[in-house]
């Protein structure tokens, strides 16, 4: 035959395969390897007790911290979660268990698309309905961005996730005189519910970086709320904010702010890989 | 026996009495298959299956892989309702009624009529909620106590409870494969069931495992009305009182398990019980 490599060609060629493989891998972790090392080295100068006990200073004034934002952060999340987790779960159910029809593709499609809009587009499509009516930035509104966000990702996941539960588990409920509804939330969807948690822990650490769809929805406030009515400060807004500033302390602060998003989503990472797991010791038998 | 649990008596013994005797109830067919045509689809599958299983009687269903057993075992209660574009025409009569009629709660069926699958499903629960999900689920009973009885008996039943009683509550998928298709069995059983199929219970398991499951049928038989698929001849002729080789969707042969394994009247029976093909 003709073309054919000697064995020491084939063996050079694929040396050289592994070393191409292995510097693409590297390349691609380099962003990643200076994005931890800048926020951890500058963020652990910056971060203090104060940073998540003290309310933002007035401006020009250093110290204070970001106490508000860090409670805004966890109630616009909370909020979208609360009402992201059961409609996106239920699509996913809907989509996985009427798989073949028309209506079920439809939304696939519709969430794919949902999941692909900019999240931007997303806050200007929240502020028309949830703050221009109401003349008012409010939590809630913030709150509902991240929802629609988390939504396409939560259906979807669960969706893939009932699907790879074995038909025969269905069956056996169906088959001790289940009804279809009563065997898919009884059996399937526990049987599922390990990786579901992940997905919709992967996508909270997805939707708690986000800063866009909050800029015009949630806004941003310096005094701390808990009202689900008025504007509030988050994380990822007052880094923005203070990023952008002229002061070198707010240059600090934003240091700080960043480490601690970092951390609340690696901390999101772990948890869901450990939730996998459990998932894969179920199936594993 | 099949035909006659109580003896014929001689013409000789009651000259005066010229009516014959009415068959005795417990021999009595438990479900009937007549005239029964199954399409996936525009396929058909099975053709004109006329079968009687009765009760406290084995019927194994034997026969070439893709031939309709399993099509035919989930015509008894409804499974095959779920597979899109599967139809049926004929009649599956349970205790006197059409299980196709109308007015047939398939709900309530399946509850009467158990299954235990080829390969073991248990829930990703615990061992005694797997048992209890029946019961559970179609409100069958009283109390704790009641539901903790009737798991018990159940895994009693299945020849399970020696073995699980000190980890009723862990997971069920820790279980060795005989012990989990074993805790089908007894999850089928605590819903009380009067008919049981089986299809192929014990071909994912080692020989000792298949001895127990098929001692478990012997003891069972005497309270249920069993159907079994099983690609095994020699469990079938063990297990089995009466045997029907099924073939390319057809009911060929039909009759006592020793008839058919000593004496087929069919050769295509023949050919297929002693390994010539299949
Ligand atoms: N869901 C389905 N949709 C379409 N065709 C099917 C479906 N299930 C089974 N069939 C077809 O119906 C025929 C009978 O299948 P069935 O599973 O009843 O055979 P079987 O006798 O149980 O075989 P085996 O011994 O391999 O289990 C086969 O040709 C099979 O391909
Ligand atoms: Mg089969």
């Amino acid at each position: 035959m003709t073309g054919m490599i000697s064995t020491g060609g084939r063996k050079v060629m694929s040396s050289l395969f592994v070393a191409l493989c292995t510097l693409s891998v590297l390349i691609a972790l380099v962003p990643l390897a200076f994005v931890l090392f800048f926020v951890i080295s500058e963020g652990v100068q910056a971060l203090n007790f104060d940073f998540f006990t003290k309310m933002p200073k007035p401006v020009g004034e250093t110290g204070g911290g970001m106490a508000n934002a860090i409670v805004g952060t966890l109630m616009v999340t909370g909020l979208g979660s609360m009402f992201a987790i059961p409609i996106g779960i239920m699509s996913g159910v809907y989509m996985s268990e009427y798989a073949g029809t028309r209506f079920a593709s439809l939304v696939r499609f519709a969430a794919d698309t949902l999941n692909g809009v900019p999240s931007i587009v997303i806050g200007v499509f929240v502020y028309g309905i949830a703050v221009l009516p109401f003349k008012q930035f409010s939590a809630l509104a913030g709150g509902l961005a991240l929802g629609v966000m988390m939504i396409p990702i939560i259906a979807r996941t669960t969706e893939e996730l009932l699907l790879l539960v074995p038909g025969t588990m269905r069956e056996g409920a169906l088959a001790l005189g289940a009804t279809h509804a009563r065997a898919v939330f009884s059996v399937v969807l526990p049987a599922a519910l390990p990786g579901i948690v992940t997905g919709v822990v992967l996508a909270l650490a997805r939707i708690a970086g986000e800063t866009a769809p909050l800029l015009f929805t949630a806004f941003s406030n310096r005094y701390f709320t808990t009202s689900l009515r008025q504007p509030i400060g988050t994380l990822t807004v007052m880094v923005f904010t203070y990023a952008i500033s002229p002061y070198k302390d707010w240059h600090r602060q934003a240091w700080a702010g960043a480490l601690v998003l970092v951390s609340i989503v690696l901390l999101c990472s772990l948890l869901a890989r450990f939730a996998t797991r459990k998932i894969e010791g179920l199936h594993s038998n | 026996m099949l035909q006659t649990a109580v003896p014929l008596p001689s013409p000789a013994a009651v000259p005066s009495l010229p009516v014959a005797p009415a068959p005795a109830p417990d021999t009595a067919a438990k479900i009937t298959a007549s005239g029964l045509d199954f399409y996936y689809g525009p396929r058909r599958v099975l053709e004109q299956i006329t079968l009687q299983m009765r009760r406290n009687e084995v019927t194994a269903l034997i026969g070439p892989s893709g031939c309709g057993k399993s099509t035919f075992l989930r015509t008894l209660n409804r499974m095959n309702d779920i597979v899109p574009g599967a139809r049926v025409e004929g009649s599956v009569v349970l205790d006197g009624r059409d299980i196709y009629a109308a007015a047939v709660d398939v709900v309530d069926l399946r509850r009467r009529v158990g299954m235990v699958f080829q390969k073991s499903n248990p829930f990703p629960k615990s061992i005694f909620d797997n048992v209890a999900y029946g019961l559970r689920i179609n409100r069958m009973t009283r109390s704790r106590e009641d539901l903790e009885g009737r798991v018990e008996a159940s895994l009693r039943s299945a020849a399970l409870w020696d073995e699980v009683k000190d980890r009723l509550h862990t997971s069920a998928l820790a279980l060795s494969g005989g012990q989990q298709q074993r805790l089908c069995i007894a999850r089928a059983l605590a819903v009380e069931p009067e008919v049981l199929l089986m299809d192929e219970p014990a071909s994912a398991l080692d020989p000792i495992a298949t001895q127990r499951i098929e001692e478990l049928i012997y003891q069972l038989k005497s309270r249920y009305t069993i159907v079994i698929v099983t690609h095994n001849m020699q469990q079938a002729a063990r297990v089995s009182d009466v045997t029907a080789f099924f073939w390319l969707g057809r009911l060929v042969e039909t009759g006592l398990t020793t008839k058919i394994f000593t004496a087929p009247a069919q050769k295509l029976t023949e050919d297929y019980i002693t390994g010539r093909f299949g």
